[in-house]
């Protein structure tokens, strides 16, 4: 039983990473209508920018404003040289952009701070606590800590500012916000400054606990599923998401993994996301959507 | 006027649903295949027949099962390669396992497997859409690919899960040769190329397009939309299928389940995003044009700079520059490489006018 516990909370910390991921993806949903595939992409990028500046002997906080900043231009840049040409068309479409900007993204990150594994060094010590008999992994709980904070920040930031009632106007009604006077464009380009720090902290996250490399870029394909089950519009979604992955892919690891060949990780939380689609279509949390011809 | 079509009437509906209505045109395909068929085999040497022709043709295969789905019934995957490992490995084990069954029936069985399978994982569209469905064609990707990797009776208890070519033989001719190969890839492309034109021409096609731009529309006007769907998954996948089995067989000879993994369906998602949704003949620009392109480039780099960018260097230099492409092709050019191909004609036809 304590064996299964274990599993369980190890699943749930490990999806609480997943859905630091997925709320990058639902702020730039919510407000630009992307579906945007280069998540991960940013997420390697912003990890990267962050260690290699460390490494080269910039302090924590340095690195980590200069990362921020670095972000925000990259948003900048997305926000003038995609989403503006292409603004009008069909969300395939901007996916397919998205795609493409995943790879220059890519590109970019290794061509400029090099291929190789960094090693980063947060400052948190992986001792494993004992609680009730569980061993729990003491960066896992920083983890689900800093992941809470970011929530309550991104709450306060949607809920109680102007940007934010912009930011749900424009989710509600592109075409409704730009006739009350939003500025579409400036929101987009916060939008996606803040999903680039979204990504900064779950690319630290992540990298402190993996190493900053390539494979940071993959866990995007983590976070589809989380999005799929949770619903594309919500952050409660992404989190709650979030954790059914973590949770249901390190149990069928551990307790289905072993009759049918082990190795079923990477595809389990697909199968799961679509047999749960099949009974929810919009998934957990996301919005219905009415069609009329 | 260096291209006119004055004075070519059309009389009958027979006529008018021709694939070539100008005689230019059908004297210019002739011409072609004539072309492919006789004077290429002749001139061509190893290298073009093994590095550039035969991936390219197996390329605008796959391009072109994508392109029915995804272009023509407007259905998003992610998941070709995984219907490309599913033709290879399916054509291999027919042949492995039925004794004496020609290379032609292995293939077509192995795109139906394939065509099954891609059913299968298309029946979540008749519940879902849009990127909801990209799920499930992710599930495919990599459930298939852990298949094909965990369980070693796919590719006859080989330990890495290597598959090798069967012995290339139709009607007792043997075709490993490089020439070989490339007329028995060329035959297989020119005969789906002209059923996928056949299919897409016709009221089949005409659904499917309808319930692309629509669905509901396309439901309220009487058109089946599951069986719609559902024909388009399979006739996709049995595509996919035969361009895996001709890319494990007639391309490398040898295949590891590792070869058809996301990077290679990206690939042909970019195939039609460059060659053009919805259109035939673009993915043949587009298969040309990614085959082409990396090594234009290296060779550009490599005559250009002598080597002063190392590889690794060169390999994000042309992931980032093909990322700039498809960006570009999405904004200036939404219907890719067979767009600019219209306009050309278009510009033959008024010439020297510009209108």
């Amino acid at each position: 039983m304590s064996f299964f516990l274990e599993v369980l909370t190890g699943g749930l910390l490990a999806g609480v990473m997943y859905s630091l991921v997925a709320i990058g993806f639902v702020l730039i949903y919510k407000a630009s209508g992307v579906f945007n595939f280069a998540q991960g992409s940013m997420v390697l990028f912003a990890a990267l920018t962050f260690v290699s500046l460390v490494e080269r002997g910039v302090s924590f906080w340095g690195a980590f404003v200069l990362t921020l900043l670095t972000m925000a231009v990259l948003a900048w840049l997305i926000e003038w040289l995609v989403l503006r040409p292409l603004v009008n068309r069909s969300p395939i479409t901007l996916f397919m952009a998205t795609l493409g900007l995943s790879y220059i993204v890519e590109g970019l990150a290794q061509a400029v701070w090099g291929a190789q594994v960094h090693a980063l060094e947060i400052g948190i010590n992986d001792e494993p606590y004992e609680v009730f008999g569980i061993l729990l992994s003491q960066f896992d709980l920083f983890a689900a800590a800093i992941a809470g904070g970011l929530v309550a920040l991104l709450g306060v930031l949607f809920n109680k500012t102007r940007i934010g009632i912009a930011l749900r106007a424009v989710a509600d009604d592109q075409l409704a916000a730009l006739a009350v006077g939003i500025h579409l464009q400036r929101l987009w380009l916060i939008v996606w400054a803040v999903a680039g720090f979204v990504g900064l902290v779950a690319g630290m996250l992540w990298g402190a606990r993996v190493g900053v490399q390539f494979s940071l870029s993959l866990i995007v394909l983590k976070a589809l599923p989380v999005l799929i089950i949770g619903g594309f519009t919500s952050i409660e979604g992404a989190i709650v998401g979030g954790l059914i992955v973590g949770a249901s892919e390190k149990l069928a690891e551990v307790f289905i993994g072993p009759l049918i060949g082990g190795g079923i990780e990477n595809w389990f939380p697909y199968v799961l996301a679509m047999l749960f689609l099949l009974v929810r279509p919009y998934g957990l949390f996301g919005d219905k959507a009415i069609e009329r011809v | 006027m260096l291209y006119k079509e004055a004075g070519q009437f059309i009389t009958e509906y027979r006529l008018d649903k021709r694939f070539f209505r100008l005689k230019q045109e059908r004297w210019a395909f002739a011409a072609l295949l004539a072309f492919a068929y006789l004077v290429v085999p002749a001139i061509g040497n190893d290298y073009w027949f093994s590095a550039i022709l035969i991936p390219v043709l197996v390329l605008s295969l796959a391009g072109l099962g994508l392109n029915l789905l995804t272009g023509y019934a407007g259905q998003l995957s992610l998941g070709s390669a995984a219907f490309m490992a599913v033709g290879a490995f399916a054509t291999y084990n027919f042949h492995l396992r039925i004794e004496g069954l020609p290379l032609i029936a292995s293939l077509i069985l192995g795109g139906l497997t394939a065509g099954g399978v891609g059913l299968v994982f298309g029946l979540p569209s008749l519940r879902i859409k849009g990127f909801y469905l990209i799920v499930a064609t992710l599930a495919a990707q990599f459930f298939v690919q852990w298949v094909f990797t965990t369980f070693s009776w796919f590719s006859n208890n080989s330990s890495s899960g290597v598959i090798t070519a069967p012995p290339l033989q139709i009607l007792g001719t043997d075709l490993s040769t490089p020439a070989g190969r490339y007329l028995l890839t060329l035959t297989v492309v020119v005969a789906l190329g002209w059923l996928a034109k056949t299919i897409v021409s016709g009221e089949l096609g005409r659904k499917w397009m309808a319930v692309r731009d629509m669905d509901t529309a396309a439901a309220v006007i009487g058109i089946s939309v599951p069986k719609t769907k559902l024909l388009a998954f399979a006739i996709s996948s049995f595509y996919l299928g035969i361009a895996g089995a001709l890319w494990a067989f007639t391309y490398l000879g040898t295949v590891e389940p590792h070869g058809f993994d996301l990077s290679r369906s990206f690939q042909i998602l970019f195939i039609i995003i460059i060659g053009g949704m919805g259109s035939i003949l673009g993915n043949f620009l587009g298969a040309a044009f990614i085959v082409l392109f990396p090594i234009l480039l290296s060779n550009l780099t490599t005559s250009l700079l002598a080597g002063a960018i190392d590889p690794g260097q060169l390999e994000n230099f042309q992931k980032m520059i093909f990322g700039a492409l498809i960006i570009f092709f999405l904004i200036k050019e939404p219907n890719g490489l067979a767009k600019v191909w219209q306009t050309v004609k278009q510009r033959l036809r008024v010439w020297p006018l510009r209108f």
